[in-house]
């Protein structure tokens, strides 16, 4: 079943199209990575999806049925610009979220003191938010996401203002939360974040849509046949008709290596072959696209051949 | 509807908790009581304090005679039978406060009397002098003109006017202009004051959540006019308390310091001292006079309906409180900081004002004019103009008409505030101005 269907949704403002009959499909329990530079529309998407916004045409379904309002309930929003009321004790604050999003407070309160003890701070109760520091802050706003347990958590930016110890946290939460079941979508930049997450992804440019697919196949669908190669001795020469050699490095003392592109239906296995006769292979390795560059060159408004030819030159 | 309440609760429980809150509440009943009490006191210190002040008095005239039978409250008059520079040296080799000197004089053209003072004498006791000299030379007028002071008395009347409004059922009821004006005067003021503090209360908590960006997380659960709505009611509820606790404590602690002083009462001491000294018929029945004035007094306040105004008061408070609550709420959601709201503020003040105003130069002057009657009747002045009016007996049928214009008036500006509310919340770093208010509203859902 699918968690999200966006369907042909648009946004307009006045004096520019925020979202250009964009459609997204989201499955269930994965965690799916929406990607895009600023101001291509991703927030606007997500508050749509939040109904804190309405789209101007097109439908939006969660879970098989039609955006309605208590669907906010089964829905958990970490929003890119965190904000908890500074004046509010903990407790007293991930209390009213949660209720706020439906829970009774016995089970609120409940929940809170499983979720302190989680993230060890069950001691934070009665220190009000604007005496954390913004890590800590970060962390109470990643509970009230998630203490009612939504199906579907929509996270902006999760890992910004975290350390690296905090951040692995998080995303051991994370992997925990789609473990149950949760469908969980990733706003970010960080590429890193997507690669080692994302099990989908989907690519907003410029108000529309310009990539989608699970993250696997978007790789696959730009992988240009390009391999690398570490050996000894650079006295060789490939058949021409076969590769082509776009660069080569000295790495260290003969030691030398080697992008290469095999033509068409051309594997690697060949390629392998084929070196062994002239050269001492140290090393060799397919050169995959990482999501950076997809994203970078996509952007860049480049089509699916410039891509794969700036692929080829890294 | 539950998410309201919670919003509601929320509001309400954070600002009565604060410590501002809690000394607004305690301090404000005080101060009242305190200045009554103050003043009071300050007046019984004084009187206590105040002795007689020695007078020389260095008389040549040979009629005023001011000698000890003489003396008042304020005054010991010395008489001193030297010439006037022996008199100054004697004067000033004392402490006293003053010499008097009254030359032979012309009765109907009294000129030449002088006071030698070592300091700047208070132009009161100059005055108290001056008086006791008046009365001095009416006297001497008086034989003059051969008319004893009985035939005086008898020409000396005193005329109340008994004010009594004659309603068009012929029923009669005593009024007095004076409790009613400063009741619309008071109610008219406290209308103003409560609008313009708590509406301001509004704007500050929305421009709070939406600084600290708290409020994209509240309207992912709860519409944004839910919130706007759960706000408004929240404070609303503050003001509210607040205001039943400080009548409360208020009318508590000035009976208190009243019943604490009323016994020292200074007016009733020297009524008291006066009932002493005199013993004659007509000094009681002016004693009398007071009273019947005050029963009088007392019969009006009787006769204000005290309900009706109270009832009037919290309607149009509340209601001008949600009518303009609703467009501080939405200049809230459209600046990022208060010094940012000014210019949208004034044009939601200026009404304010302008019923503020309306208040001293037209409603208590003259209640029933047509400037009174359409300030009372226009939603936007009603709330500070109606409160001012109503203890002036304001036809029922104006009443009504002004209070369904003014659910009317607070049911369209929440619906029009709302509808920027929504956007502006959300919207952060932009230049916002007229066109772009008109925008927001315009937006569509």
């Amino acid at each position: 079943m699918e968690a999200l269907i966006v369907k042909d949704v648009s946004k307009y403002y006045a004096e520019h199209t925020a979202l250009d009959k964009v459609s997204i499909t989201i499955p269930e329990k994965t965690i799916f990575g929406l990607l895009g530079p600023n101001g291509a529309g991703k927030t606007t998407l997500i508050r749509i999806i939040n109904q804190i916004i309405n789209s101007d045409s097109g439908e939006v379904l969660v879970f098989g049925e039609k955006l309605r309002p208590n669907h906010v309930e089964i829905i958990g929003y970490l929003p890119e610009e965190r904000g908890l009321y500074k004046k509010m004790k903990v407790g007293d604050q991930l209390l009213y979220l949660a209720q706020l999003k439906g829970l009774s407070r016995k089970d609120a309160l409940a929940r809170i003191k499983v979720w302190l003890e989680k993230f060890e701070i069950k001691d934070w109760w009665h220190k009000k938010v604007e005496d954390l520091s913004k890590g800590m802050a970060q962390k109470v706003q990643f509970i009230s996401t998630v203490l009612h347990e939504p199906k579907l958590i929509i996270l902006d930016e999760p890992f910004s203002g975290f350390d690296p110890v905090n951040a692995e946290l998080i995303t051991e939460k994370i992997l925990e939360l789609k473990a149950n079941g949760s469908t969980i979508i990733f706003s970010t930049h960080r590429m890193e974040t997507v690669e080692s997450l994302c099990d989908h992804i989907a690519l907003l440019n410029k108000s529309k849509k310009i990539l989608e697919g699970p993250k696997k196949q978007v790789k696959d669908q730009f992988r240009s046949n390009t391999f690398l190669v570490e050996h000894r001795g650079n006295h060789f020469s490939l058949p021409s008709e076969k590769y082509e050699l776009k660069k080569q490095a000295v790495i260290e003392d003969n030691l030398f290596s080697s992008t290469i592109q095999a033509k068409e239906g051309i594997k690697g296995n060949q390629l392998i072959r084929d070196l062994i006769d002239i050269t001492e292979v140290y090393s060799f390795q397919e050169k995959l696209p990482s999501m950076a560059d997809i994203f970078i060159s996509l952007v860049k408004g480049e089509g699916d051949d410039a891509l794969k030819k700036h692929l080829q030159e890294v | 509807m539950n998410k309201v309440w919670l919003i509601i609760q929320r509001e309400f429980l954070t600002r009565v908790r604060k410590k501002s809150f809690l000394i607004a509440t305690v301090v404000v009943p005080l101060i009242f009581p305190a200045i009554i009490g103050g003043l009071i006191y300050i007046m019984m210190k004084e009187a206590e304090s105040a002795k007689p002040d020695t007078v020389m008095v260095m008389d040549e005239s040979g009629v005023i005679n001011l000698d000890s039978s003489k003396n008042t409250k304020r005054f010991i008059f010395v008489p001193l039978q030297t010439s006037l520079e022996q008199a100054k040296k004697t004067y000033n080799e004392t402490k006293d406060f003053a010499l008097l000197y009254i030359p032979k004089f012309n009765i109907s053209k009294p000129e030449g009397l002088m006071i030698y003072t070592q300091e700047n004498p208070s132009i009161e006791k100059i005055g108290d002098l001056e008086s006791i000299l008046q009365d001095r030379v009416r006297d001497l007028k008086l034989q003059e003109f051969k008319i004893d002071k009985e035939t005086l008395k008898n020409l000396k009347t005193s005329i109340n006017l008994k004010q009594i409004n004659l309603t068009k059922t012929g029923e009669e009821k005593s009024s007095n202009s004076g409790i009613l004006y400063g009741l619309g005067f008071a109610l008219g003021i406290m209308i103003y004051v409560f609008v313009l503090v708590y509406g301001i209360q509004i704007m500050q908590g929305v421009i709070d959540e939406k600084t600290s960006k708290v409020v994209e997380v509240i309207v992912s659960s709860v519409k944004p006019f839910q919130l706007m709505l759960g706000k408004i009611v929240g404070i609303a509820a503050v003001g509210v308390t607040q205001f039943a606790i400080w009548l409360i404590l208020i009318s508590f602690l000035s009976s208190g310091v009243l019943g604490y002083f009323g016994l020292k009462m200074p007016q009733k001491q020297a009524m008291e001292q006066m009932a002493k000294k005199v013993q004659d018929e007509d000094v009681k029945q002016a004693m009398n006079q007071p009273n019947s004035h005050i029963k009088e007094l007392l019969g009006n306040l009787g006769e204000i309906p005290f309900a009706k105004i109270a009832f009037v008061f919290v309607f149009y408070f509340l209601g001008g409180y949600l009518l303009y609550g609703a467009l501080f709420a939405a200049v809230g959601s459209a600046v990022e900081s208060i010094q940012e709201s000014q210019q949208f503020q004034f044009p939601i003040t200026l009404p304010l004002l302008i019923g503020y105003f309306g208040l001293f130069m037209f409603i208590l002057r003259d209640p029933h004019g047509s400037v009174s009657f359409w300030l009372s009747i226009i939603p936007f002045t009603s709330p500070v103009a109606m409160v001012g009016r109503i203890a002036f007996d304001v036809p029922t049928w104006q009443l009504l008409l002004s209070m369904a214009l003014l659910i009317g008036g607070f049911i369209l500006t929440t619906w029009i505030a709302g509808r920027i509310y929504r956007v502006g919340i959300l919207m952060t770093g932009t230049k916002v101005n007229y066109r772009v208010l008109a925008k927001w509203f315009l937006m569509r859902e």
